[in-house]
């Protein structure tokens, strides 16, 4: 007797063709057992066949409903398939989605450590330099004033973001005059005690405060003279302070048209400044190696820079002082609320732009 | 003293400076913008020049340049002017002097 030897070969796909399977089975019949047995069966088989193309429509209905209800189990079971996939796709993307999302979140965090190291590693640097009165970083010149003035700034910002906090909580809940003017007379004060320290690393180096390194790239955007336009602040508070008497407004018209008139007249002393500045750097012959008389005369004309600084401060101070003798009490904790404010959003909008994806680059 | 209160008070308004002094420079820009001619005697310029930035100094000026004299009278340096404009006092105390072209 043959064993029988695999007659089921699946093809590459492992889908069994009904054609073979068929052929296959009747070789089956043909191999196993008795050869009488096997053609009986075929014939039997053959008679059924017969018999089944002989039988009424109604009879091959009721056998094909037979068929259909065998068959609809198995459709069942993959309509059932085909929605746990669904599901299970779904699942997957929703947890692709969280999971692109931390991704993005933790690049900001990276990116925003990234720059506080850098910061750090800066003030490292300098504060190391102090130590060791060595020649550091591009400038050359280890400068401590400069240094003192980055952490002082620091805590400058954290105790600003404090005060309008406190602010915005005070004029929320109605405290009495006397406790909010308390809290407008330290958020003023905090705005003097910037411009002292500013005057301070002014002299050790102006040109670091003209530059406006020591703030974030939005700020700088809009500096004049090593901070802010008075004429700006006033654009920015106004606004806010509404509802303002007749008086008021014409008082704060006034110190607008004040401020702008002042600015132009410092701006113009600085163009005058590059002007001699910049005569005196290019003087003299080209065609000598010694420029020495010329940038030692250059010298001596920086030093006004930092009178000019210093002016411009002053202006920014005596503006803030004015608004604060224009307005109530109410109204001056208002506006240094919006104030205040306004350099945090202007803060966020650097540190998002720092960390905004980076284009596309072209085909 | 004689030689800077005899120029201060010989014009209305009154401006010491040094060639060099962009701040002047600015201040002269200002009292333009308001309508009054300044009279600038830059005192780099004067035999005399050293005497009277000491004169001036002694009067009460942090820098000796710019001061600024109005009607004979000291008003400062450029702090003064400036905190004096944004306070609305400026004006009326150049009103008299004012010359719009």
């Amino acid at each position: 007797m043959n064993s029988p030897t695999p007659q089921f070969v699946p093809s590459r796909l492992g889908i069994y063709e009904p054609i073979h399977q068929i052929g296959i089975w009747g070789e089956n019949f043909k191999s196993n057992g008795n050869p009488n047995t096997s053609t009986s069966v075929i014939v039997e088989v053959d008679n059924k066949l017969e018999n089944e193309s002989e039988t009424t429509s109604h009879e091959m209905l009721t056998a094909s409903n037979n068929y259909e209800q065998e068959a609809s189990k198995p459709i069942d079971k993959i309509q059932r398939r085909l929605a746990q996939n669904r599901e299970a796709a779904r699942k997957s993307r929703l947890r692709k989605k969280a999971y692109v999302q931390q991704l993005e979140n933790s690049r900001l965090k990276l990116i925003q450590l990234e720059q506080e190291l850098q910061r750090a590693r800066q003030q490292g640097l300098y504060m190391g330099g102090v130590l060791e009165g060595s020649h550091i970083g591009f400038s050359g010149t280890v400068n401590s004033g400069i240094a003192a003035f980055e952490m002082e700034y620091g805590r400058w910002v954290d105790v600003q973001h404090r005060q309008i906090c406190e602010l915005r909580t005070a004029l929320n809940v109605h405290i009495s005059d006397i406790e909010l003017r308390i809290l407008v007379e330290s958020g003023i004060g905090h705005y003097f005690e910037l411009f002292r320290m500013k005057s301070t690393v002014a002299k050790a180096d102006v040109f670091y405060v003209i530059s406006g390194v020591w703030k974030t790239s939005a700020e700088r955007f809009f500096s004049w003279i090593g901070g802010f336009r008075p004429s700006e602040l006033l654009k920015v508070l106004v606004p806010q302070l509404d509802p303002l008497t007749e008086q008021q407004i014409l008082e704060v018209c006034n110190l607008k048209q004040s401020c702008q008139q002042a600015e132009d007249a410092l701006s113009q002393g600085m163009e005058k400044l590059q002007e001699t500045v910049s005569s005196t750097v290019a003087g003299g012959p080209v065609d000598e190696v010694s420029y020495i008389p010329q940038v030692a005369t250059a010298m001596e004309k920086l030093e006004a820079l930092v009178s000019f600084v210093n002016q411009a401060d002053h202006l920014r101070q005596e503006t803030l002082q004015q608004m604060s003798r224009i307005l109530t009490t109410r109204q001056a904790a208002r506006g240094l609320l919006a104030l205040g404010e306004y350099f945090h959003r202007l803060r966020a909008l650097s540190t998002l732009w720092a960390t905004r994806p980076p284009e596309p680059s072209l085909p | 003293m004689d030689k800077v209160m005899r120029l201060a008070s010989e014009k209305d308004v009154v401006v010491f400076s040094k060639s060099s002094c962009c701040l002047c420079y600015a201040i002269t820009i200002l009292f333009q913008e308001l309508g009054v001619t300044s009279t600038v005697h830059e005192i780099d310029q004067d035999p005399e020049g050293r005497e009277m930035e000491k004169t001036l100094v002694r009067l009460g000026c942090n820098a000796p340049v710019p001061a600024i004299f109005v009607g004979g009278r000291l008003v400062g340096s450029t702090n003064e002017v400036m905190s004096l404009h944004l306070s609305g006092g400026l004006i009326p105390m150049l009103k008299p002097y004012q010359t719009w072209c």
